[in-house]
């Protein structure tokens, strides 16, 4: 019994990581940059739902809703401010060590406005409990909440991806940003929307992330961060359906480590896995070998 | 372009100087064994012949990041002391001076502001506040003997020189005690423990515990783990304590992740007794947080709020009059670290004229001499090791307060003095 009740956590916690790994994973796909301010706006995300409801008595549907709108204007400013004037720098490390920048700026205005105090996040689904075989296990609502939400985002964004407009820019610009532009796609705004969805997605990461695991502090998002990070490695950089998978065996792993084998070392494992996998297929699961063109 | 170079010549050479400044901190520190006889004898010199007419107290801990609570808890609760001393008229007709430097939570940068007060003179420490820090800063202040009192520093090593003190309980004290309570109270004869292997202070109580259960009437049927990459899903902790039948969950950390764990234990139905340490303090107060959840949570605790005690409910009332909140154990055990230097000095007839040194060496011996009434414990005195020897005190929440736990009482009999006012409640 306790091997399923492993099992749920495992993929509950696994879809949290999927979500955020699916934000990773779309910005480096369209973007070729690696968006380590990421998990700080999860923590954004949360810090504005919170308030949302218990500062200003909003429904946690609205304040839900605030904190995407929030979170996709946030990803726009820094895309804008931060990254796009360093996209065509000489060397893509600028770039990265912008967004290591941005993420401490964002942990630190945190610190500032809500202090360094953990808040103990309310949970803002509303699914009870499901209660099965008398009791020997439970499902929490937020881990159904979260698994649904998490598939959900998955095929939609497939879809967009696969059958709009606005998607099959973005699949050009990730191909060649230099024919894209030829081709009159307008790249800068291509790559603004991916932020701000990668940004939307994030916050609602961040909602599930502190309902499920309802502690909120200004760094709340910086661990999820890095291994959603992980995740999108795991499953191959830049491809969603990639994300999903990487996620949920992350989160499997880590569980499963932990009750079989060694509650201490299950971060070793899970990276150890990494490494594992990352020898044999160097790209992640569903990373596509790209050759480089000289 | 130009521009552009003028700036990046300015950013180049800001960076050589920092280098440069990082150098030569770094120096200070290394050397601080060779040149510490030296800056003795000057510091001494110059406080000879300085005005001499006010002790000079520090204090360091962290008031910014992390771990900023413990910090400003720490300098409010000394302010306050010196404060109360200063307008009864000081320490023999001598004033304090009480100069508190941050070191957010960070050995390196504590090793800074200890030479801060070091430049400032000062002649008697109260901290480091957390206990990587204390223990850097009693590597230095060793050398240089200076007087150290760490109010809340509960690693061992914090007071592993001579002239370093404590007014907490020492990690491995906490989880020997924690042990003896439970097997004597007959709280449950199986037991899981949850820690933190990745932190001193839980790691330590954690071993120790496992130590002092092997001479109790109850089992360890469960011992897991977490570390601080991995401290917000508790689930498998949980049910592995739940299929070893414990019933009693022992948790030696600190309240933040406390809060997760009793809400993991809510949502998968599973109510054992919990049992936490210092640490535990303060869960109340987290924003947000059920207070239901965290009913029948028992903690050893040095200090509560809600005590009848007419000393700690002076102190409470000063501190939320000074600061507008709750004091918490950190404030408690800083306002008698002061209190506690203050009568080392009067007991060992120290002027404000001595040097830093000559103090140390008149407050090591005087500390052992003195016996305190705090609001931490009552017939406080200290051992020549820097440990202190006092009975701790154990804290049941019930219905949303902190009761205190009478030692021959029955653990049920709590709830009927847990009607007393609560101010972190009112919040």
């Amino acid at each position: 019994m306790s091997f399923i009740s492993y099992l749920i956590n495992g993929v509950s916690l696994g879809s949290v990581y999927a979500i955020i790994a699916l934000g990773y994973t779309m910005v480096y796909g369209i973007a070729k940059m690696l968006n380590f301010a990421h998990g700080d706006v999860i923590m954004i995300g949360a810090y504005v739902v919170m308030a949302a409801i218990s500062g200003a008595g909003l429904p946690p549907g609205v304040a839900v809703l605030l904190s995407i709108v929030c979170c996709l204007i946030l990803g726009i400013v820094i895309e804008s401010v931060a990254y796009r004037p360093l996209l065509n720098a000489a060397s893509s490390l600028a770039v990265l060590i912008t967004a290591i920048g941005v993420s401490y700026l964002l942990q630190n205005v945190a610190l500032l406005i809500f202090g360094a105090n953990t808040i103990s996040f309310d949970s803002v689904v509303s699914v009870p409990a499901v209660t099965l075989m008398d009791g020997a296990l439970t499902i929490t609502g937020e881990a159904i909440v979260t698994i649904v939400s998490c598939i959900v985002i998955m095929i939609a964004l497939t879809l967009f991806i696969s059958r709009t407009k606005s998607g099959q820019a973005m699949r050009a610009v990730s191909e060649d940003k230099g024919a894209a532009q030829l081709m009159g796609i307008h790249v800068n705004g291509t790559i603004a929307l991916t932020f701000a969805i990668g940004s939307a997605l994030a916050a609602i990461a961040g909602v599930l992330l502190c309902s499920s695991y309802p502690s909120l502090n200004p760094y709340t998002g910086a661990m999820p961060g890095i291994k959603a990070f992980v995740a999108a490695v795991f499953g191959g950089i830049g491809s969603i359906p990639g994300a999903f998978i990487g996620g949920i065996l992350l989160g499997v792993i880590e569980i499963f480590g932990k009750a079989y084998i060694s509650s201490q070392m299950a971060d070793a494992i899970v990276f150890g896995v990494l490494i594992v996998i990352l020898l044999v297929k160097p790209a992640g699961i569903l990373g596509k070998n790209v050759q480089e063109k000289v | 372009m130009k521009l552009k170079k003028v700036i990046s010549a300015a950013l180049v050479a800001a960076m050589a100087m920092t280098f440069m400044a990082g150098c030569g901190d770094s120096d200070n520190a290394g050397n601080g064994n060779a040149s510490g006889s030296d800056t003795q004898a000057a510091s001494g010199n110059e406080n000879a012949s300085g005005s001499g007419d006010t002790f000079r107290i520090g204090g360091i801990g962290p008031i910014t990041g992390g771990a900023a609570v413990y910090g400003i808890a720490v300098k409010n609760g000394a302010e306050l002391a010196v404060k109360e001393i200063n307008e009864a008229g000081g320490i023999n007709g001598a004033q304090i001076d009480f100069n508190f430097q941050d070191d957010e939570h960070d050995a390196e940068k504590a090793v800074n502001a200890y030479n801060t007060l070091k430049d400032w003179d000062v002649q008697a420490i109260l901290g480091a506040v957390t206990s990587a820090p204390c223990v850097a800063v009693g590597e230095v202040s060793k050398d240089d003997n200076i007087f150290m009192l760490t109010p809340s520093g509960t690693a061992v090593e914090c007071v592993k020189y001579e002239n370093a003190f404590r007014v907490c309980f020492s990690d491995p004290m906490q989880g020997l005690e924690s042990a003896k309570y439970i097997g004597e109270h007959n709280l449950a004869t199986k037991v899981a423990a949850i820690y933190d292997s990745s932190d001193v202070y839980s790691s330590g109580i954690y071993e120790a515990f496992v130590k002092e259960a092997a001479n109790q009437n109850f089992e360890v049927v469960a011992a897991e783990a977490f570390t601080a990459e991995s401290k917000t899903d508790f689930s498998v902790q949980l049910q592995k304590a739940k299929d070893a039948g414990a019933e009693l969950v022992f948790l030696p950390f600190y309240y933040s992740e406390a809060s997760l764990v009793l809400k993991q234990a809510a949502g998968m139905n599973y109510s054992p007794i919990f049992f936490g340490c210092d640490g535990m303090d303060g869960i109340l107060a987290v924003k947000g947080f059920d207070a239901a959840l965290a009913d029948n949570l028992i903690f050893l605790s040095p200090f509560t709020p809600t005590s009848d005690d007419e000393m700690i409910q002076k102190f409470v009332t000063d501190y939320e009059a000074a600061y507008g909140e709750t004091p918490n154990q950190f404030a408690a055990d800083a306002y008698d670290g002061i209190y506690a230097i203050k009568a080392a000095i009067e007991a060992g007839n120290v002027t404000p004229d001595l040097s830093a040194s000559d103090v140390c060496d008149a407050l090591k011996t005087a500390m052992t001499q003195i016996t305190i009434d705090g609001v931490t414990a009552k017939g406080l005195t200290w051992e020549a090791s820097g440990e202190p020897s006092k009975e701790p005190m154990v804290v049941k929440i019930a219905n949303g307060n902190y009761a205190v736990v009478e030692d021959d009482a029955a653990a049920e009999s709590v709830e009927d003095n847990a009607a007393t006012e609560n101010g972190e409640d009112a919040e």
